[in-house]
């Protein structure tokens, strides 16, 4: 892909990014962070992608499904334990 | 159509889950809602995935399986009040895993030689050396770094701020060493050199990432870890540079970006400033507060 476009995307991401939180009242300050958190496990797409069945020499086999463990731990963890942060915080809000 | 426009379609519409995901979880309505939509778009991003051409499924459904089952147990049995440096935890395997993917990719580099990578990937080499260099660093840092906060949250460090004498000096070396190995790695066509280069990173990044936390006290840790989650997204960005694939790129910088403006927010909120979080360890080395 171009790389130009690339570096397109990225910028508009990045002032998405920072426009995209304003004023978070404090208790979601950890949810929220905790929920970032499992989406900056996407890397787990990049793992996958490296985990090929062609002649890629056996460590970058090795590399690639131990970063698949790493990050799948990142977005299955990170989902669910911000789940149960926020069903605790609805229980305290009633 | 075929399979590839079929996969850029599902990030377009992962990344755009992601941000109504992140939207959502800013106000406590529907923050539970958001946390699902964002997961929906992880899982749709990885189920697309899939579809690509040449993956090795059994070793794929093994490390998902397996990086599920731990992910959900730990997310289930850790306590209440435990949960900010289980975050810690899973922040620096997202950071790891960054690492790794770089790492992986380099190894293609060495298996095949620049040249023919050149022409594969349709890449630039300068390009490509100094973004598997930029995601092995950050991806780093935020391994060790997140590590080490932890272990300061959790108890099993000291929780206190660790200063001593010429750690700013000793920090300030350490990163010139890292940027100087990161420059002769990128420029370098010797791929022997490179891969010494780049073993040589990945530990200055590793202890950088731990010299980085230590002088920061105990109470002021979920700021950094705030900060060391927009670092991880910086990391997975990065790493969509290096294999170009969009939706790390959007993904991570959508993170890093929403991090770092969350982190400055939980600053303000202790009525600090980013920069008194992170350095005020070098003044209680010299003034006592």
């Amino acid at each position: 892909m171009d790389l130009v476009l690339l570096f397109f995307i990225f910028v508009l991401a990045a002032f998405l990014g920072l426009e995209l939180i304003s004023k978070v009242p404090s208790q979601l300050h950890t949810p929220l962070m905790s929920g970032s958190n499992a989406i900056s496990g996407i890397t787990v797409v990049g793992a996958l992608l490296a985990i090929r069945s062609e002649a890629e020499g056996t460590i970058g086999m090795i590399l690639g499904v131990a970063a698949l463990v790493f990050a799948t731990v990142n977005v299955v963890g990170g989902y669910a334990v911000t789940d149960r942060m926020l069903q605790m915080f609805k229980k305290k809000g009633k | 159509m075929d399979a590839n426009d079929l996969i850029n379609l599902a990030y377009v519409a992962a990344a755009t889950l992601f941000v109504f995901g992140i939207k959502m979880l800013g106000s406590a309505d529907t923050a539970r809602r958001g946390n699902m939509v964002s997961g929906l778009g992880m899982l749709l991003a990885v189920v697309v995935t899939l579809l690509a051409d040449g993956l090795d499924y059994t070793w794929i459904i093994g490390g998902l399986v397996v990086g599920s089952a731990i992910g959900l147990a730990a997310a289930r049995m850790v306590k209440m009040t435990a949960m900010p440096e289980l975050v810690a935890l899973f922040n620096g395997f997202g950071g790891l895993a960054s690492l790794l993917v770089a790492w992986a990719e380099f190894e293609k580099v060495r298996e095949i030689g620049w040249v023919a990578y050149e022409l594969e990937m349709q890449a630039n080499t300068v390009f490509s050396g100094f973004v598997i260099y930029a995601a092995m660093l950050i991806g780093g840092v935020t391994f060790t770094g997140s590590l080490f906060a932890y272990g300061k949250l959790s108890g099993k460090l000291s929780g206190s701020a660790m200063v001593f004498a010429g750690q700013k000096a000793l920090n300030i070396l350490l990163l010139i060493a890292i940027l100087a190995v990161g420059a002769v790695f990128t420029w370098s066509t010797d791929l022997e050199l490179a891969y010494k280069l780049f073993l040589t990173g990945i530990a200055l990044a590793l202890l950088f990432g731990i010299m980085g936390v230590m002088p920061i006290g105990g109470g002021d840790m979920p700021v950094v870890i705030s900060l060391l989650n927009s670092l991880s997204g910086v990391a997975a960005s990065a790493a969509g540079f290096v294999i170009y694939n969009n939706v790390l790129i959007v993904a991570g910088c959508l993170v890093g970006a929403s991090g770092l403006i969350l982190t400055v927010i939980m600053c303000k909120a202790m009525n600090r400033s980013l920069g008194n979080v992170l350095f005020s360890g070098f003044g209680a080395a010299s003034g006592g507060g």
